[in-house]
């Protein structure tokens, strides 16, 4: 799989982590330019720490589906992540600006904003940095489930080869289905879902979240290395209660998933800040 | 907007007609006719069950013809129809969308008592399809807000029929609010294939299609009315454009999946009972057929074998035969695939069972290109 810059970052800060008291000052600079211009933004800072994760995308070994083999990923710098979810609110001044189309979801105010899609996320990451004067984007699939924490669902099915096919589909099936009846797939005003143990309220609560990973179909080899993959970049990796993928210009799940499967209640947005000092960094390299 | 007085003076005129069939009905020779046929009967109370389900019967019929009394109680309440919350003033037989089924055999009377509650808006009555005279007894059955009434209709012919509610002046509003359901009536004998020989099924599923017209507001979100009579007059003007918002079984966009999906295992006959009260659909399940398929619902004609889709009229209820051969999920969809995935005509099945690697396999797994 290709190197991401997530993890380009991690290795940079962890290098020039001596630099950091240096910059503090253009960040605060940063930040008081944007006060007068947008709200501030409540973040959470994710600290650093490694955690097991289970990649994402479809992997078969022997011509035959099986759970994606996990590896470990370590942040070594951690990084800031909005406390919750971008609110219709939010997203609404990107589309008076101009920078963004208006969603379709019908929340306001301090609703997340839902229906939007891959491309609607990513301007107003762009939009949103421009106007903050700081480096917003959607987060990695491994840094949302490293935030996520406790309410991140492993989707391994834990189940041997039957030579039956659709004993998988089956129990994807009722593993998204459980308890679905009983859940409300409104949008709920923010804080609804309450907070997690890293403090990110809302994770996985029923609006999905974008990230910037990309579909990949895998082929394993008996070690459990990926032997051969393909990468889809026009389907990305939705996250919330369970591991979606969409391709990246819908705004509904529900239209967008297939006939026999289950799809996220509502699409939403959650950016990653990258510390400024980095970005300058990363640009010098 | 529509009071409730109003409502009820549209009726009327057809209440009056009613008293007239009515006493007409009641003349002395007819009704002693049939009242001496009629008391030797036995009698069976049959308690309705919310669709997709269908209450117990026999498939076969054991004894002679019997009364089956069924009731059906009027709730006009709001119902949400998708998962956005969209909200509709529904008019339903039982509180359900679809009415539940009602099953008798060739022969049987039905006995339907039809509850109209003090704390209802609007007249209501049904027209069965099943039925001979009397506009499919909704004649008989013109009930207010506060009344009840029962009428008892011989079931002559055999087949699926959809009934639904048809008060004077409003018969599509009620219809596309929710007030259909079905009415199967099976052979003595129970079904047969086009030779003549016995077919049976090991379960059965009522899908209720229905069409929904909610009007929109001026940003184009759904509005949401205080009561059906505010909500007349704008949804009236939403039918006349012909374009529904909502295709949807069972009540709901998503409401047989999931949880709630439909459940059957290899080697099981699956009857499948659909209808729609209005509109035309095309019922098709991705990845099996119609093994024995009777479209047009009537038992009396041969069934059509190994269909693809099949087409149900508006207006009327079909029955498809089918026995999984294959384990997985299943989709159950409106084959207007626009109506399935966008409008909400989407069922699921799951089902348990061994694989049949002959009926399919997987050849070459999906690999790149370039490795093939
Ligand atoms: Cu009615």
């Amino acid at each position: 799989m290709k190197a991401r810059v997530p993890a380009t970052i991690a290795v940079i800060a962890a290098a020039l982590a001596a630099a950091a008291s240096g910059l503090s000052i253009a960040q605060h600079s940063g930040r008081a330019r944007t006060a007068a211009r947008l709200a501030p933004i409540e973040t959470v800072t994710i600290l650093p720490g490694a955690f097991t994760f289970r990649l994402p995308g479809e992997y078969l070994r022997n011509g035959k589906p099986v759970d994606a083999p996990t590896r470990t990923v370590s942040f070594q710098a951690g990084f800031d992540v909005m406390k919750y979810q971008v609110t219709a609110g939010d997203y609404a001044r990107c589309v008076v600006d101009g920078a963004c189309e208006a969603a379709d979801g019908n929340a306001a105010g301090d609703m997340p904003v839902t229906g939007v899609s891959y491309r609607d996320a990513e301007a107003y990451a762009a939009w949103f940095s421009g106007r903050s004067g700081e480096s917003w984007r959607l987060p990695t699939d491994e840094e949302w489930s490293f935030a996520a924490a406790e309410r991140l669902h492993d989707d391994a099915l834990g189940l041997a080869d039957d030579g039956n096919p659709a004993t998988r589909w089956l129990a994807r099936y009722r593993s998204e289905a459980a308890g679905q009846a009983e859940r409300d797939p409104q949008p709920k005003p923010r804080g609804h879902f309450g907070a997690n143990s890293r403090g990110v309220f809302d994770i996985a609560g029923n609006v999905w979240e974008w990230t910037s990973t990309c579909y990949v179909n895998a082929t394993l080899a008996p070690n459990a290395a990926v032997e051969r993959s393909v990468e889809n970049c026009g389907v990305r990796v939705v996250d919330g209660r369970h591991r979606g993928y969409m391709s990246t210009f819908i705004r509904d799940g529900r239209s967008g998933g297939c006939a026999a499967g289950l799809a996220p209640d509502n699409l939403g947005i959650r950016l990653v800040r990258d510390e400024p000092a980095l970005v300058a960094l990363l640009g010098w390299l | 907007m529509l009071t409730r007085r109003e409502a009820l003076l549209g009726t009327a005129a057809g209440a009056a007609a009613a008293a007239l069939l009515a006493a007409t009905a009641a003349t002395p020779a007819l009704a002693e006719v049939q009242a001496a046929d009629i008391s030797t009967l036995p009698r069976e109370k049959v308690t309705l069950v919310a669709p997709p389900f269908v209450h117990d019967h026999q498939q076969v019929a054991t004894g002679g013809p019997k009364v089956v009394e069924f009731q059906l109680t009027v709730k006009e309440q709001p119902m949400v129809i998708d998962d956005d919350g969209t909200t509709m003033q529904a008019m339903t037989y039982n509180g359900s969308i679809p009415a539940p089924m009602m099953v008798v055999h060739e022969g049987d009377y039905v006995e339907l008592t039809l509850v109209n509650p003090e704390t209802n808006e609007m007249p209501h009555n049904v027209d069965f399809h099943a039925a001979t005279g009397a506009l499919g007894g909704a004649k008989l059955l013109d009930v207010n807000p506060g009344e009840h009434a029962t009428i008892r209709f011989k079931a002559t012919r055999a087949g699926t029929f959809v009934y639904h509610c048809a008060p004077a002046g409003m018969i599509p509003w009620h219809v596309v609010s929710g007030m259909s359901g079905t009415v199967m009536v099976l052979p003595r004998d129970g079904l047969k294939d086009e030779a003549g020989k016995p077919l049976k099924y090991d379960r059965i599923y009522y899908i209720g299609e229905n069409e929904f017209y909610i009007p929109r507001d001026e940003n184009g979100k759904f509005k949401k009315f205080d009561s059906l009579g505010d909500s007349y007059d704008e949804t009236l003007k939403a039918m006349r454009g012909l374009i529904p918002t909502h295709v949807v079984f069972n009540g709901k966009v998503g409401a047989l999946t999931g949880d709630n999906a439909m459940k059957a295992n290899v080697g099981e006959t699956v009857l499948f009972v659909h209808s729609q009260a209005n509109r035309d659909t095309r019922p098709h399940i991705i990845g099996g057929h119609g093994d024995h398929v009777w479209e047009q619902g009537k038992f009396a004609n041969p069934p059509a074998k190994d269909l693809e889709t099949w087409f149900v009229r508006g207006g009327s209820a079909g029955a498809a035969l089918y026995t999984f051969l294959q384990p997985g999920i299943y989709a159950y969809v409106n084959h207007n695939l626009i109506e399935a995935a966008e409008l909400g005509a989407t069922a699921h099945i799951m089902v348990e069972g061994k694989w049949n690697d002959d009926l399919m396999t997987q050849v070459k797994a999906p690999a790149p290109i370039a490795a093939y």
